[in-house]
């Protein structure tokens, strides 16, 4: 099994990059509206980008906050094998893999709680690999 | 209770825990010639040999043999017995996969009736496309007939992302291609074959495509696991009808924030736990169940 990317990739990095990643991510979620902890990635042209991270058994964040009607990007990334991430009550559906990036824009609808799961079978604890999107009016 | 004679049987149908359930829409009959020819069998559910955790079920090899030794004591004996998969309670190792299997194989191996049938569940098979599971258990999907009833088994796990894919439904379709469309089919699979709840993963994803190759068969149960507790439904006239696990119970779907086995209860020993006897007959539309809870036994 590989065990690979964000944080070898990370570690291969220049230290200088890191600072600067780490300042402007700092920033970025500084400016939101929303809890610093349940939300990180970023903002491109007005609209919020959210890093989710995928790995046995648990994505981060676990709760994602989002606002009706405001576009966000949800950017999945696994840090260590395929996983899926499907959130029924919001129709998305993919697969999550490592050393890839997958970009799901999204501007929620309604207001409510919407559970996501992985459906790609992941092993022991699979069954416990689950999140919610919380959306406020 | 220990011995069931068919008196039994038609007792314990009416009695708490169990349900006997008839479906309309049955049309005219295939085969009435064979009449009479009624037969029972069992289903065992998630057995998830392997599976050890003290605050849900200490040891589900114990309560799958507590299940066994029940069935060997059943009076008359079931003409055969379905395990519709996670048989093993999945692990990272191959060759405790392996171990796993060939335990199962062993506990199953002590059942009295002789024509036992096994399909894969997502914990045996899906971390590495069924490789071991057809090594040791043999083919994931498959077809067989009992006294003119007609059993088609589908692996909807195999594929760790729950589809039966383009191969097996081009298999399905031509296996169904033979069978008289009135004739009664038994489905047998381990995950739903509909959303039933795909926020906790309790679906398969492609089941628009094996309905639409069962719809025209007018006569069609589906049986299968996956979520530890007894549940029925209705994709039109086909019923779909989950089984209990023997090793533990899961809550009702979307009924806690975070899907978990529910802890073991001292109080009640085996509490949702059970397996399914099922009384066939290729003269009627639709099987009648039996659940049997492992608390009873
Ligand atoms: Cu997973
Ligand atoms: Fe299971």
């Amino acid at each position: 099994m590989r065990r690979p990317t964000v944080s070898g990739c990370a570690a291969a990095l220049p230290r200088l990059t890191l600072l600067a990643a780490l300042a402007v991510w700092l920033l970025s979620v500084s400016a939101l509206p929303v809890p610093a902890q349940a939300q990180a990635g970023g903002e491109e042209a007005g609209v919020q980008v959210i890093r989710v991270t995928a790995e046995k058994f648990e994505f981060k964040p676990e709760k994602i906050v989002l606002t009706k009607g405001k576009p966000v990007v949800l950017e999945l990334i696994s840090l260590d094998r395929v996983h899926g991430f499907r959130c029924p009550g919001l129709g998305i559906r993919v697969d999550v893999a490592p050393n890839k990036v997958t970009r799901v824009p999204l501007t929620p609808d309604k207001a409510g709680s919407f559970p996501f799961v992985c459906d790609v079978f992941c092993g022991d604890g699979h069954d416990e690999m689950s999140g919610v999107i919380e959306v406020k009016e | 209770m220990n011995t069931m004679d068919r008196r039994g049987f038609l007792k314990v149908a009416g009695v708490g825990g169990a349900l006997l359930l008839t479906y309309p829409g049955s049309g005219a009959l295939a085969a009435a010639a064979g009449a009479g020819k009624g037969f029972s069998f069992v289903q065992f559910a998630d057995t998830h040999v392997g599976y050890a955790n003290p605050p849900v079920n200490p040891d589900a090899s114990a309560s799958l043999q507590k299940g066994v030794d029940w069935v060997n004591a059943m009076t008359p004996q079931p003409d055969f017995v379905v395990f519709t998969g996670d048989l093993t309670h999945t692990t990272d190792d191959p060759q405790e996969r392996r171990r796993r299997l060939t335990e199962f194989k062993r506990i199953a191996g002590g059942l009295k009736p002789k024509a036992v049938y096994f399909l894969p569940g997502e914990h045996d098979a899906g971390l590495d496309w069924g490789e071991a599971y057809k090594e040791i258990l043999g083919k994931t999907h498959y077809m067989f007939q009992h006294k003119g009833v007609h059993f088609l088994v589908i692996d909807n796990v195999s594929d760790p992302a729950a589809s039966v894919g383009e191969a097996q439904l081009a298999w399905i379709a031509a296996e169904l291609a033979r069978i008289p469309k009135a004739d009664p089919l038994v489905v047998l699979t381990h995950r739903p074959l509909f959303d039933l709840y795909p926020e906790w993963d309790w679906a398969t994803k492609d089941a628009d495509k094996v309905l639409a190759l069962l719809e025209p068969h007018t006569n069609v149960t589906v049986l299968y696991g996956h979520i530890h507790q007894e549940h029925h439904h209705q994709s039109g006239h086909i019923g779909q009808h989950a089984g209990m696990s023997t090793a533990y119970l899961l809550p009702a779907p979307g009924s806690v924030p975070k899907k978990a086995p529910v802890p073991w209860d001292a109080a009640a020993p085996y509490k949702g736990m059970g397996l399914r006897i099922v009384q066939d007959d290729v003269a009627k539309p639709t099987p009648e169940f039996t659940e049997k809870p492992l608390a009873g036994m």
